[in-house]
Formats: structure tokens, sequence, C-alpha cells
């Protein structure tokens, strides 16, 4: 049974101002309606005024996803009763979006490279917040800091198959965005998400409101299952809208059908049509990530693999392109797999990492004064540092003082005897031909010299010792 | 010269729903100039309640843009006016706070909605006043209450801070005894504000001048067909004819999409009233709902409460007119009848200079008269074309029926707001003399 995957993305973008009105959208951490003003509050008489960046950036989005910007778009009202919606409609775009007909390339669940259609994108303004005061009040609280914050919705054509297939969309979706600097990918309830989802030849049903990434894999993977054992006990699926309760990882029926709105929509009369076609002309587009990644392989002769985990972030490629003088190769590595790593596990963010000491570390490594080993361990304390907002002292230092300076065979002879002689059951077994004995001696030296020599000399070492009869 | 105006009319009519008895002013030129003000448009600190018991206690925190150029101007704001809900009416009947009376003849009504503008006008109270015009709503009163009004072109006057009735069709505009002070009024607030987005940059910087030799005045046959009472016709041609001895040429026209006029105007501020009103639902404006209720349900019974019927109707009205499977019938339809009444004027002004006929069809009606809402609509018939054409718009006092006023229209090009000043102040001087 196909699984058909259709989704509605709404991205607050990141611009300085609201979308009708001059108030300040960094509302983080502030009071509730303190970034308000007569417009954004829906006062009586007040007026809005089209934000051009907000336009600027929508169009931008549209450009990079190859799609078609008629001559002119339009705003309208889409009319309902809401206590967060203060004039009780919302200005938004109907049948006159700012761009429609656009591609996006992601890998379907075999690894195959397969285009998502988009169908649409348009402007909007985000409603305000209803803030539910714990404690069983009678009230309900609005907050209007975020009345007014431009969104772009984003909404695609039913062509992904999974769950997965989905969650991957969402990941290629968002780097456009950052790539095309529209988007803040860290701020919260920035990236709101609707999924239609159906089984071939049954109804659809709509999951609103999903805020993260993962919840959309999770909301999905749940409708599949609820849906596919209702077809199994021989009921229907109902056409409904549900939604996701994000802490218990399921859906709830939220109305059918029948309850549907008619929005009344109609041109927005306060607003004159945008001229949107000769605007996108004029805009430039930063390099994409596909682009990106084909430019790192050519240019820097790395993987496929690196140069997609490089390039899934504009923050870590451009960090990259900083170390990579080095030996991009080296680099890569050490970026993409160790440093992500160490990353990740600290929950840090590469904006936090000195780049001119990992080129310092990278050249440590390339000139073989460390090993990887001791790479390993001089990153970690760098990221430490940084981590505990110290200041981060530069490798050499840290080589320096840990005495983690690559040292060469002789100066082990003497674990090495120490190590051979107090094995004799893995000395017999390496004479006996068992590759495994020799890599369990050679990291008992390891072991005790703490990571300083390389694996592989250190097996050279320890091979000629017993070969050559040093016991 | 900046001081404070002392203001405590004896207000007969009705004319005001909130009086300010000291009212601040400062230097400019209207300096110490008493202005009264329609009760839709946001004063600071000023009660504006849209003549609706839905309002009743809203102080905007903020001045709409004419308001702040009447301040700088030096203009002593003293009041707001009386006016039909949410301006929809023509006889400031359809008021919360009561009807206003025309000081003509107590027992009329001054036409509306802003009646109270007018009357506050007509019975001297003040000099000058500002009104609104959705489909009539300055020149019907003006031409009730024997002053002058002027609706300017749509997009020269900032609506920012006119609570909306009507988006696409309404502006502010001046009202005053003479030609003059309606122009000298309309420099004023008529300044480019980017808070509009459906203005244009082109401010009103005019004396009127006399001189109207040469000028092609269009006679619409449909101003003076059927509806129109004779006599109003006649004093109308009487007074055109007074402006053909002052040099200037009379030249027939026509507007055929005026038998649709009606319908598309009704159709169109219906719909966008429908959309505009529905923000006063009792959480931020009125009384409080009743939280016992679920809260659709107690928007409903406030909006029931609240708003009277003639609102109710227009809202009803609007939203059916919007509903998915009607909109195209009915939204759709009056965009084109307006589309076509405003090829039609583009048409007539290429003959034409300024178009004149009648006001109103007939002179004010009694207090109370109107009780059938359609024909209170039917006499908006010769005011709406102006507002869905987008086009400017003067009534000028020329003479009397039955001892009451009757206006003469004189409708302009596109932000030639100046021409028909001019021909309007010209009549005046020529009767004045």
């Amino acid at each position: 049974m196909k699984t058909i995957v259709g989704l509605e993305i709404h991205v607050q973008l990141s611009t300085a101002t609201k979308l009708f009105c001059g108030c300040s959208t960094d509302y983080r951490d502030d009071e509730p309606n303190t970034h308000c003003c007569p417009v954004c509050l829906g006062l009586p008489g007040a007026l809005p005024r089209i934000n051009r960046k907000a336009v600027d950036y929508g169009l931008k989005v549209a450009k990079a996803l190859d799609m078609k910007v008629p001559e002119e778009s339009e705003f309208a009202r889409k009319n309902y009763f809401y206590p967060d919606l203060p004039k009780a409609y919302q200005i938004t775009q109907y049948d006159k979006p700012l761009a429609v007909e656009g591609t996006v390339e992601i890998e379907d669940d075999e690894g195959h490279e397969k285009i998502v259609r988009i169908t649409r994108v348009h402007l909007e303004e985000d409603p305000g917040r209803l803030v539910h005061v714990a404690g069983g009040s009678k009230y309900s609280l609005v907050d209007y800091n975020r009345s007014g914050i431009p969104l772009l919705e984003i909404v695609t054509e039913p062509d992904m198959r999974s769950p997965q297939e989905a969650r991957r969309f969402l990941n290629k979706l968002r780097t456009i965005l950052e790539y095309l600097g529209v988007f803040d990918g860290d701020r919260e309830g920035g990236l709101r998400v609707d999924a239609n989802i159906s089984l071939e030849g049954s109804e659809r049903v709509e999951v609103k409101n999903i805020s993260s990434y993962k919840g959309v894999e999770k909301a999905l993977t749940f409708e599949v299952t609820r849906q596919k054992n209702l077809l199994r006990r021989g009921q229907k699926v109902t056409r409904e809208t549900r939604h996701f309760m994000e802490g218990r990882g399921i859906t709830t029926s939220a109305r059918s059908k029948e309850e549907e709105h008619d929005y009344r929509y109609f041109p927005e009369p306060d607003l004159r049509p945008l001229r949107v076609a000769d605007r996108v002309a004029a805009i430039d587009l930063p390099e994409l990530p596909v682009a990106r990644k084909n430019r790192f392989m050519a240019q820097y002769g790395i993987s496929l693999n690196h140069a997609r985990t490089l390039t899934g972030d504009p923050k870590l490629a451009d960090f990259y392109e900083r170390v990579a003088s080095v030996d991009p190769v080296l680099a890569a590595t050490w970026v993409a797999d160790t440093l992500l790593g160490e990353l990740n596990y600290r929950d840090m963010n590469i904006a936090a990492v000195p780049a001119e000491r990992i080129v310092e570390l990278l050249a440590l490594l390339k000139s073989k004064t460390i090993t990887d080993t001791a790479g390993v361990q001089v990153l970690r304390e760098m990221l430490d540092a940084c981590a505990a907002g110290k200041p981060c002292e530069p490798p050499a230092v840290i080589v320096e003082r840990e005495g983690l300076a690559r040292a060469t065979g002789d100066e082990f002879t003497q674990v090495v005897q120490k190590v051979v002689a107090a094995n004799p059951q893995a000395v017999e077994d390496y004479r006996a031909g068992k590759k495994g004995a020799l890599n369990f001696l050679v990291g008992q030296v390891m072991k005790e010299t703490r990571g300083r020599a390389d694996p592989r000399e250190l097996g050279r070492i320890v091979s000629e010792y017993i070969d050559t009869g040093g016991v | 010269m900046a001081g404070i105006l002392e203001f405590s009319p004896e207000d007969r009519d009705n004319a005001f729903i909130t009086t300010c008895s000291t009212a601040p002013f400062t230097d400019g030129a209207l300096a110490g100039t008493a202005v009264a003000v329609k009760d839709n448009i946001s004063t600071a600190g000023i009660q504006t309640t849209c003549g609706s018991k839905i309002l009743e206690g809203y102080v905007p925190p903020y001045d709409a843009y004419v308001v702040e150029l009447l301040r700088q101007a030096g203009a002593a704001i003293v009041g707001k006016t009386n006016m039909d809900e949410f301006g929809m009416g023509t006889t400031t009947e359809t008021s919360a706070f009561g009807p206003t009376k025309n000081p003509v003849d107590p027992e009329r009504v001054p036409g509306g909605s802003s009646g109270g503008s007018a009357a506050a006008v007509a019975a001297g109270l003040v000099p000058m006043a500002l009104g609104t015009d959705t489909g009539g709503s300055i020149r019907c009163p003006a031409a009730f209450c024997g002053i002058v009004g002027l609706k300017p072109t749509y997009g020269r006057v900032s609506r920012y801070g006119l609570i909306a009735y009507a988006n696409s069709l309404e502006q502010i505009g001046p009202m005053a005894r003479t030609v003059e002070d309606v122009s000298r009024l309309m420099s004023v607030i008529a300044r480019y504000d980017p808070r509009d987005s459906t203005m244009l940059d082109r401010p009103y910087d005019h004396r009127p001048s006399a001189d109207i030799k040469g000028l092609r005045i269009g006679i619409p046959e449909e101003y003076f067909g059927e509806g129109v009472d004779p006599r109003v016709g006649e004093t109308v041609r009487d007074a055109i004819g007074a402006l053909e001895g002052l040099g200037a040429e009379t030249v027939p026209v026509s507007i055929p999409g005026m038998r649709h006029a009606l319908a598309a105007y009704y159709v169109i501020c219906t719909s966008e009233a429908s959309s505009n009103l529905a923000r006063f639902d009792g959480v931020r404006y009125g009384p409080a709902v009743d939280i016992r209720k679920s809260w659709h349900e107690a928007y409903q019974d406030l909006r029931q409460e609240m708003f009277g019927t003639e609102v109710r109707r227009r809202i009803m009205l609007g939203t059916f007119a919007l509903s998915a499977g009607y909109a195209g019938r009915y939204y759709a339809k009056a965009q084109v009848a307006r589309r076509n009444i405003r090829e039609d004027f583009k048409r007539a002004f290429c003959d034409a200079d300024v178009i004149a006929g009648p006001t109103m069809p007939t002179v004010a009606f009694r207090l109370g008269e109107k009780t059938d809402p359609l024909s209170m609509y039917l006499s908006d018939i010769l005011t709406v074309p102006a507002n869905l054409a987008g086009i400017p718009s003067i009534s000028v006092p020329c003479g009397k029926v039955d001892g009451l006023p009757v206006g003469l229209q004189i409708m302009g090009r596109q932000f030639e707001d100046e021409r028909v000043v001019d021909a309007a102040f010209a009549y005046e001087q020529e009767v004045r003399a």
C-alpha cells in the first residue's frame, strides 16, 4: 500500500521587522505584548504596510526553488474568528500567490535522487499566541508579540512516499532557506508543518501544526500505522483534520470535513497588488547546497559523503572553507567526522569553534607532529575550554603541556619489551599466525604511551621486535 | 498663538457624541479654529465610537493621520460628531446615540452618515468639520443641510486611523459653509502618508479660482431621470445654467453602468464591512463577553446585542456575498460592474472636464420617514458612482425646494479635486454676488 504525503510548511522569515508594521521581530525572552503597535494589534483604523524585505525574501525562495513568478501578486483576507487573531481575519494570499510550480531534489528511501514538486509559496502574517495559564484559570491570555511576524507558506505536491522522505525533504528545505539567509533555524517555532497523508485509494488526513522535524516523521509514522490498522480491521479512513500531541507521539481527531470553515477570501483592499516579476529578476542568489556540494568535490577533491555533510549547513560549509587550506581532504575528515561528532556530543554550535585553532591542529596532524589519537585528545581539550567559555589554547601549547608529541619507535623499546614480556600467550598466538594477537599487543603499548605513537608504526615495531627475536 | 479653546455649544440637533469643553490648539494655518471630527476617525485620548454601542468607551491610543495634521495646523478639535452606526445609513438615524436633527428643519434628517458633522457646521457650532464618504456620506448631509462637502479622489487623503467600513470606497473629506473653507481644510488634510498603501503622493495646495471660462460640463441623463424629484432636477439645471453664464459649456454624457451601480455598491461595501467589523467581538471592544459560554457563542450573543439592526443586516449581506458558492455570483460580479462604471466615467471625461447633477434625488426626508431599507438605499444612487470610480465629487448648495436645501454635485477626473473645487467656487461666488 503506497503512502502519499504532501506538506504545508510555515516558515518565519528572519526580517528585522514585522510583515505589515515596523515592530521588531526579535521578541525572544521579552515580556508579552511589548513588540506591538496599532497595526499588529489590529486596532480600529490601523492600516497594513508591506515589508518589502519580506517580499524579497519570499521571492528569493521562489527563485531558489526554480518557481514561476507571475507579473502581479496580491494579498487577500482569510476571515475567521479566533481569540489570537486580532482583526478576525488574516492577511494572506489566495489566488495570486508570490510564485507557483517549483522543485526540490531529495533522496528517496533507496538513496536515489527524486524531485518533490512545490505547488506554491505565499506570504502571510502570523497570528498572536494564546497562553493558557496553568492552574485552571478562567481566562486564557493573548500575547501579540508574534502577531504580524512574516510567514512564508510553502506547499508541496503529494510527492513524498514515506515519513522518512518527508523528514529528508524538510531537512533539505531548511538547508536551502538557511543558505538564502531568510530563516533562522535556531529559532523556536520558526518552522511549523501541516502534513497531509493518505494510503493509496483511501481518504486523506491532515495533521496540523507540527512544530519540529522529528515531530513530522513521528506524526506521519503514527498515522501510517493508524490508517493501516483501520483498513486491516475493515474500517474506513475518514477525511479529517487531526492534531499531533508532541509529548505522546500520537494524533487526535480535531474536526471532520463537514465542519471545515468557509474563509470568505477576498482581495485585501488596504494593499495594492505587488509587481513581482521585475523584482525577482533583480535578485542575486547565493551559491545553493547542490552547487556548493559539487564545487567542494571538484575543488577540494573530497568524497560525496563528506561534501554532502559539510554543505548540509551553510555555517559548517563556511567553517570548512576557512580551515581547508592546510589539506582539504584531511580537513574534510576532521571537520565532517571528528569535529561534528564532538560538537553533537557537547550540544555545541560550530559558531563557537575558533577556525584558526583548527587550522593549527590540522597543521600538526599534517606534519605528523602528533598522531590522530593525540589529535582527538587535543581537540577535546579545546572544545571543552570553548564550551566552558574559557580561552581556547593553541593546540601546540596543549601538546607541549600534555607531552602528546609523536614519539619515534626507539622511545618505546622499553615499553614494548615490558608488554611482550608480560604477555607470553599473545606472543605465542602471534607466532601461530593470529592477527588479533598483534593488535592486542599494540593496544597495550598505546595504552602505556597514551596514544603518542601511530598504531601502524607501532605494529611494525612490535612485529619486528618479536620476529627478530627480541625475546 | 497657541492656546485653549473653550467649547460648550448648545447642541440642539444632537450633532455631537462627544464634546471637548477645553480644546488646546497651536500655531498654524488653522490656529484656534474649532474643527469637529466625525466619530469614526481615531482621536488619541478622545472616545471614538463610530456611533455604535460596541465601541462606547473606546479611547484610541493614537491619532488618525488627518487628526495629526489638524493638530499640526493649529486646529482645536472640539468634539466628535454623530453618525450612522459605522457609517451605515443615509440619515444618521442608525446611530446608537440617537438621531441628529437637521438644523434647517428639526423635523427632518440631516442626511448621513456624516449627519453630525453637517449639522454642527449648518447650526454654526463649528466653522468646519471632517466627514467620511463611502457612498455619499459627506455629500448627502452637505446637500440636506445646505453646506459644502467634498469627497476627495480615492487615495488623496490618508485613511490611517479611519475606522474602516468599506476600505476600497471611502475617503475622509472636508465639510464647511463655504467652498473656500472646504478648500482650506482640504489643504491641511491632503498630505501623503506612507502608512496608507492606497495613497498616491498628490498633496492638495490650491486656492479656489472662479475663472471657469471654457470649462466643459458633462450632463449625464441618468442624473435627471426616474426617481429624481423633478423640482430638484430643475433647481440643479438652473444652477448649471448659472455656470454656463460664467463661460462654461455643457455637453451631454452618459454613464450606462449606473443601472448596476447601487447593486455593485451594496455588495462591495457590505462584503468589506462584514470583514472589517468582525474584530468587534467583545474580547477587546465592548463589554466583556460572558465567559461561561463557549467563546463563539459568546461572540455571537454579544454582537447580536451590541450592533444595531442596519449593521447586522449589512454584515449578514456581506457575509453571504463572500460565501463559497456565492462569491462568484455577487462579489466578483460587483467588481465587474465597478470596472464598467469606472470605464464609463473615463469615457465621459474625454468630452467633459467635470460632470454635474443633483447630489441627492430629493430634499431631506422627515425623521422616521425611511422605514424600508431598500428605499433608503435607492436614495444613494447619485452619490455612489463617484465612490465606485474613485473620483472627486463636491456638493454645493444651489437653492431650495419647499424651503429645504438642494445640492449641486460636481464630479471630476481622478486627482482633479482642484477643478471641482473651482467649479463649485465659481457657482458660489456667482450666487452670493
